[in-house]
This record gives structure tokens, sequence and C-alpha cells, in this order.
């Protein structure tokens, strides 16, 4: 073990007791154990491979340049235990891969007050996992890995019992789940970028209380998925290219009393599937060029669809059952083809978005082949006008005219 | 044989009728580009005319051509003329006077709105499906000398390839829906030209309908090296099948 | 230079044509007879192609015509009833006919000047009367010097002083020594031309010789008379068949 030397760099501080050093020498162990609370340590650019490092104090790490932290595979980079730990400019590769043990570049456990900002992790096995640690700021961080498919890969960001976490301006890709909740509560997650991911973009349960804000998520395995969660907050996200046997835009499974609002789904196999939900309102949505925009399962309640705009897509929505419990209204559908005698900017007669064609092809997958059929035509028109197969009551009685314009958001 | 098909392409082409059916297509797909800002949107709506009144005109118009032809055909028939540069001429003469008026309806308004790369498959497809109905037409005309019966075939033809085939097959697909149907589905609608234009249509303009599990099983086959050629071969198939069996019959028959 | 071997033909359950034999030769006029529906004009489409026999076999210059189509440019052939695109002026007939024939250096166009068809060369076909499209098909037939001419009732519709034209130009090409294939109704058209008969009844061949042998036979001068009688002693033998 070669001993090492504190540069110390003195700094015309208001906090006397606050010190900051710049790293010289190859472990940082012995650096955080010469550190006292409340210390900085600076890491130069360069390429280093300290093995595990156990942050047992409320100290910070700042990168400069970008140094670049090698777990060689074989490590866990950063295990935080101490509160109000600070990390940022960090670049972090290869952490350790186990299919028994959640090696992250970055594990929190009951590490209250983190703070991972401006970092790039590559090629590990989770990116930034955080148990039983309330009130983490993750910001401005690149979290991406290059393993093939179908090989074993956790999540890029991973919260489990966490209370008032702030994620923001992230980007994160090729992961299992790009953001992972298991009980986490009064977050709030803003303008982060989530794509490529294996499985999902998003993906949480038990979570309440939550605000996900601006945020994109694009190309995922199977989209994004919650469940088993009430009162969510959903504005201004953007669900697009989930292509795939079972992808969707937005998953929404056993959720309660939310708001999905001013998001735009576009380009999904399916825009929206829902089951088991009640009391979501969704407003000012875009629904456009989906397969299915909406897919509502009987066992949704109470749901309310309002002001939003479909266009494009195959089928507007379709249900699987003939109950109807949720309720639209002034929504506008580019396949309305009703008239608007007394000028007032709404249909004068019902639009009924579920087709004939839709449950056929429910039932039967393969019947897709028929899509823009004159014979489907033909079909779905005789549905319209004498309604015998398709929900008669799963309708919007004042359907818009004209397209809302969504850009001008509210937030 | 140029000979012939040149007085083929001239008694067609002074019929008139061809010089509207370019005017119609020239002035419903101008509408339809200046009417949709989407011009995603306008090839599709284009799309119901190439599926519907492409094969309905081709079929009929090439029907009561060859029976207007007879007279013609008979006077060729005494020369030392064979029959098959006859028939032959009649069918290019056609064939060629249909797809160049598509071409031009179709590909001119395209080009002036600057859609012409959407538009290309379109063309190509839509000149396909009426060489198609022109073979067709000519199959149907090698069953009756009788002008009514054979535009009563042709018309025939058209109802069942546009229509009831899909009334068919839907209701095989909904009837053995307990069994895997994609492969089943995929050969029995390479059977019907129609639907392999649409099918090849929609796979380039509306992918959205085709994401779902089975729709991406029909798009990795329609989309993939195998699937094309597929296409191409059954498309092929369909436009010199029907032209080849009546071209024997024609050969047989008596005139 | 036609030869017919046991040429059958059916439309359907109707014998039109039954084991046909016979043995046409250059320099000859042959009169095709027989009453309506007995298989004349199938005689005659089976010699140019149009009607495909269902058995036998047809040659024409020693050449079965099976498949065959260039033997045909030998032939000249009228029809029975000349029917023409309609749209073509007639000028652009005759060309077209010309630019299908290249092979034909001196074409035959007296007729066309003898039958007063030049001033009418401007009208559209569907325009022509009848007769005119008689003319038209007449002039056709001879147009690129055929060494065979079919003629289907030649004369049908033709007014006396165009039959005469007509006679006039067939006893010209007849001298020439060319091959006559001639059905037709009126028989006393066919006086002074031809030198056999055939008869035809019911898709067989009942009566086929020489014009001077008829005549001696049937103990008539004229030919006209001569076929009368023949048909006569046919209808007698047939009823006798029948009873």
């Amino acid at each position: 073990m070669k001993s090492f030397v504190l540069a110390v760099v003195c700094l015309i501080s208001l906090q006397a007791a606050a010190r900051q050093f710049t790293l010289e020498g190859k472990s940082l162990a012995s650096a955080i154990n010469q550190a006292a609370i409340g210390d900085t340590i600076i890491i130069p650019f360069g390429h280093y491979r300290f093995g595990n490092v156990v942050l047992d104090k409320s100290i910070s790490i700042i990168g400069k340049d970008m140094p670049v932290l090698d777990g060689e595979n074989k490590f866990e980079l950063f295990t935080v235990t101490a509160k109000n730990v600070f990390l940022s400019g960090l670049h972090l590769i290869n952490s350790a891969f186990s299919s028994s043990v959640d090696y992250a570049a970055i594990k929190a456990l009951h590490a209250d007050g983190l703070t991972v900002t401006n970092c790039i992790i590559e090629n590990s096995f989770f990116g930034i996992h955080l148990s039983g640690t309330d009130q983490v700021k993750i910001s401005d961080n690149k979290i991406n890995c290059h393993r093939p498919p179908e090989s074993n890969i956790g999540n890029a960001i991973h919260l489990w019992k966490c209370n008032q976490a702030l994620i923001t301006n992230n980007f994160v890709s090729g992961h299992r789940d790009g953001i992972y909740f298991e009980f986490v509560t009064q977050s709030i997650i803003e303008n982060n970028h989530s794509e490529k991911n294996q499985r999902y973009g998003l993906h949480f349960m038990f979570s309440h209380e939550n605000q996900y804000l601006n945020n994109q998520f694009i190309d995922n395995g199977a989209g994004v998925a919650v469940m088993y969660s009430h009162t969510v907050t959903m504005k201004n996200n953007l669900f697009a290219k989930n292509w795939g046997a079972a992808s969707y835009g937005l998953l929404l499974k056993d959720i309660r009393d939310s708001e999905v609002e001013f998001n735009r789904f576009v380009s999904n196999t399916m825009g929206l599937y829902m089951e088991g939900s009640s009391r979501i309102k969704f407003i000012s949505n875009e629904f456009k060029s989906n397969g299915y925009a909406a897919r509502v399962q009987a066992s949704c309640d109470d749901n309310v669809f309002e002001r939003n705009n479909f266009q494009g897509n195959t089928f507007d929505v379709a249900t699987n059952g003939s109950m109807v419990l949720n309720t639209l209204g002034k929504n506008y559908w580019d396949k309305y083809e009703g008239y608007d005698l007394n000028k007032d900017g709404w249909g004068d007669i019902a639009y009924h978005p579920v087709s004939l064609y839709s449950m056929v092809v429910e039932r039967v997958p393969a019947s897709i082949l028929l899509w823009r059929s004159f014979m489907v035509f033909l079909l779905d028109r005789a549905e319209k006008n004498i309604p015998s197969i398709t929900p008669q009551n799963l309708m919007d009685t004042q359907p818009a005219m004209k397209p809302y314009d969504l850009s001008a958001k509210s937030k | 044989m140029i000979q012939i098909l040149k007085y083929v392409l001239r008694d067609v082409l002074r019929a008139r009728f061809v010089l509207f059916y370019t005017l119609f297509l020239l002035l419903s797909t101008s509408l339809l580009l200046q009417l949709d800002s989407d011009p995603d949107k306008a090839v599709m709506s284009l799309l119901n005319i190439v599926l519907l009144v492409v094969p309905l005109v081709s079929i009929i118009f090439t029907t009561i051509h060859y029976f207007n032809s007879y007279e013609f055909i008979l006077l060729l028939m005494a020369q030392p003329i064979d029959r098959r540069s006859v028939f032959l001429s009649q069918y290019l003469g056609v064939a060629l006077s249909l797809c160049a008026a598509f071409a031009v309806g179709v590909g001119v308004p395209a080009l002036l709105f600057g859609v012409a790369s959407k538009m290309g498959l379109m063309i190509l497809v839509g000149m396909a499906s009426t060489i198609v109905f022109v073979s067709l037409a000519f199959l149907s005309t090698s069953f009756t000398r009788d002008k009514a019966k054979g535009i009563g075939i042709a018309l025939l033809f058209w109802f069942y390839f546009s229509l009831i085939y899909d009334g068919i097959l839907l209701w095989v697909v909904y009837s053995f829906s307990d069994y895997p149907m994609e492969t089943a589905t995929l050969v029995l609608s390479s059977l019907n030209p129609i639907d392999l234009a649409r099918i090849t249509m929609l796979l380039s303009l509306d992918a959205s309908a085709l994401m779902g599990y089975t729709g991406a099983f029909f798009k990795n086959f329609f989309g993939s090296g195998l699937g094309i050629s597929f296409t191409a071969a059954m498309m092929l198939m369909w436009m010199f099948w029907p032209v080849q069996v009546s071209l024997r019959r024609f050969k047989k028959n008596d005139l | 230079m036609i030869s017919l071997q046991k040429v059958s033909k059916k439309y359907g359950k109707l014998n039109v044509l039954s084991e046909v034999t016979l043995d046409l030769k250059a320099g000859h006029c042959y009169a095709l007879l027989g009453p309506n529906g007995s298989g004349k004009t199938t005689l005659i489409k089976s010699i140019l192609g149009m009607a495909i026999p269902d058995s036998g076999e047809v040659k024409v210059a020693n050449q079965n015509i099976a498949g065959q189509y260039q033997y045909r440019k030998w032939i000249g052939y009228m029809p029975q009833i000349g029917q023409y695109p309609g749209g073509l002026r007639m000028a652009q007939l005759f060309d077209m006919m010309k630019s299908l024939r290249m092979d034909v250096k001196n074409t035959d166009e007296e007729l066309i000047e003898s039958l007063g068809l030049r001033p009418l060369m401007d009208k559209r076909m569907y325009s022509l009367s009848g007769g005119t499209r008689q003319k038209v098909s007449a002039a056709l037939a001879f147009l690129f010097n055929p060494t065979i001419l079919i003629l289907d009732e030649p004369t049908a519709g033709l007014d006396p002083l165009a039959v005469q034209i007509l006679k006039e130009k067939l006893l010209r090409e007849k001298a020439a020594g060319k091959l006559f294939l001639i059905t037709s109704h009126i028989l006393s058209d066919l006086d002074d031309l031809v030198t056999d008969t055939i008869y035809l009844f019911e898709g067989v061949v009942r009566y086929h010789s020489s014009i001077v042998d008829l005549k001696t036979e049937t103990g008539e001068a004229s030919f006209a008379k001569a076929i009368a009688s023949l048909i006569r002693t046919q209808d007698l033998q047939i009823k006798e068949l029948i009873g």
C-alpha cells in the first residue's frame, strides 16, 4: 500500500470547519478516513480502481473533469450509509454483476439527504440503488448500459421505501427499468428522459402521492407500467414509440384517485391500457397514431376522459365488456363524422369510439390483416347505424368539432 | 405485333374514356392533397380509390374494350398473324394505357405537391392492381362471347375480390378463432390481389394498425426480404396467371 | 391445294361437321352449297383456323394448319358479314391492313377503283351501308394477291352492277389459276364460274363432283337448275332414309 499525500487547498471560506481536499494517490478509502464530516474530496481527472468505497461519513465527493472510477466488474463502487452525502461529477463504470446480490454503481442504505448529480454511470448492474433513504436528490445524471438484450441487468434508478425524493433531468437507458419505485411516496419525478430500456421506462408499485412531470418515455421494451398506487399525478409526459407484442405507452393497474393531464401518447401499440383503476381524470391528453389509443377494461370505473385529442389511431377506444362505468366527454375524435348545426363547437350527435371491427380484432387478432378493407368499412358503418354488438352507452355525447391546441400546456 | 399494338393503343385512346379516367384521377388526387394538410392522410384516402375504383375501372373498361374489338380481332385472324400476337397486343394495349393513365393521374399531382416519395409505392401498387384486373378481365372474356355476360362476369370478379372474399376470410378467421390463425390468414389474404395491395400499402403508411402482437408478426413477415419477395411473386402471379389462362383459351376458342 | 381429312366439329351436342373429307385443287372454283346451318361457314372457318376442328386435319399446300398462321398469306377471305372497327376511316383500314402485310409489295387495288370505294375513303366504317361494307370486304380479300380465295356469300347485299364487277374479277382471277371456294345462295350468280360443287347437309358432304358431271347427271343445262334438281333429289333420298 502506497502512502498518500493530501494537498490542502485552503479556500477563503466562511465555513471554517468544512475543508476541501484534492485526492492525490490511489486510495479513496484512506482519504475518506482522514476527512471530517462536511469535508469535500475532489478527485482529479484520471482512471481509478478503488474497489468498493464505503461512505459512512457525511462528506462530498466531487470529480474534476469527470474522473473515471472503474469497478472492474467486481466491485460495487459506492456504498453510502451516512446521511447527507453529496456525489457529483463522477464517471462510474463497470460495477459488479450478480444474479444474487443487487450491486450498484451507487447504493444507499438509510442514507437520507443523499445527492447524486452530474454523474455518468455506464455498464453497471444497477445504476443508483436506494433503500430506506428519504429526501434524496438525483439530478442531471446519465445512466446507460450497453449489455445485450435479455442479459441480466438491474434498474437504472431504483428506489425502495423512500420518501420525498426529487429525481430530475436524468437520462436513463439500456437498463431493465429506467426508473423503478416500490413503496416510494411524496416524490417528484421531473424532466427525465428514459429510453430503450429492456422492460419499462418507468415502473412503480405501491407508490402514492408522487408527481411525474415533463418526462419522456420512449421506445422502451414494454413502455411504462404503474400499479397498486393512488394519488398519482402525471402531467406533460411523453409516452412514445413503445411498439411490440405487450407494449403500452402507459399501463395502469389498480391505480385510483389520480390525474393524467396534458400527456402525449404517440405511436404506441397501445397508448393507454388500464385495468382495475378508478377515479382517474384523463384531461387534455393527446392520443396520436397509436394502434389502440386507449383500452379500458371492464374492471375500471368512475374514470373521466375529457378534452383529449384522438387523432390517427387505428382504434380509439377498446374494451372487453359491455358495462360502461366511465365517462367520456368533450373529446376530439378525428373519426367523428357528425355535424354541428347550431355552431356551438360541439357535435350534435354522440360519437361511439368502439368499433365493431376493434371487437373482432380483440377476439381474433389475426383479423387485423383486414384493416382498411372495404368490407370492414361497410361492417363498421352498418354497426354504427344499428349498434348491436358494440357497447351502446360508451359514447362521447359532446364531441368537439375541432382538435384542442394542447401545445399551450398548463403546469 | 408492334404494328397491331400501335392500332390497339390508338383505338383505346380514341375511346376517350382513358382520358376521362386520367382527368378523374388527376382531379381527385389533387383535391385530396389540397384538402388534407397531412399528406399521410391524403395517401390513405387515395388508397381507397386505388383499392376500389382502379380495379373496377380496369376490369370493366378492359372487358368492354375486348368485346368492342371483336371485329378487329376477326379481321386480323384472316391474316397471317398468330393468335398469340393478336391477344397479347390487345392485352398490352389496354394494360399500358390504363397504367399510364394511373401513373399520370396520380403521379403528376404527387410531383406538384412534392409528395412523390410518399406516393412512389402507391403508384407502383396502383399499376400492379391495374394489370391484375386487366388480366382478370381477359379471363372473364374467355368464358363467353356475349358482351353482357362478359361484363357480368367481370363485375362479379371485382365484387368478389373487393368485398366477398374479405367477408369470407373474416368469417373463416372468426370461426376458427380458437386456433392460431396468423399463417392461415397470411396465406388466405395473399390469394386476393386487392388484399395484397392493401397490406403492402398499410405496411408503408399505417404501421400503427399493425403494431400489436399479431400485427408485429405480419409486419415482420411482410417487411422481411422473404415477405417482400413473396408479395411480389404473388402479385406477379396475379398479373400473369389469368392472362396466361385466357391466352390458352383464346388460342383454342373458335372465333 | 387444300385438303380436309375427316374433319369433325361439334358445337355442344350439335354435329356441325362430321368427318368431312375434301380435296380442293388449284385452278378450280368450288361452290359450297347447302341449306342454312349446314356447316358451310364452319367449314370455311376451319380452313382459316378460326374454328378449330375437334378431330381430323386440314392441310393447305400439304401443310397441316393446326397451330399455324403463315399459310394464311395465300388466302384472301371475304366474310359473310364484314365487321370492322367502327371508328376507323376506310383509308385507315386499308392502310392498317397494308401495314400488317409488309411482305406484299404489289397490292391489287383494282376492286377499290372499280367498286367505287376511292371517293368514300374518308368515311368512317360505322357510317357505311351493308353493301358498301361488303364491297370493302371484297376489295380486302383480293388486296394481297392471294392464290386461294374463300368467299362467304360474296354477292349478298351487293347491287347488280357490283355483282357484275365482282364476277368479272373472279373470272379473270380464275383464269390466272387461282383456287376459289364460294358459298352463295344466289345460284345464278355462280353460273359460268363454278367448276365443282360441294353439297353439305347437316355437316356431311352429300355430293361432290365437277359441274359437268352434275349437269349430265341431272339433265339440266344451267347450273342453277341443276342444283335445284340436285337439292330435290337429295331431299327425296333423305326422306327415303327417314321413311
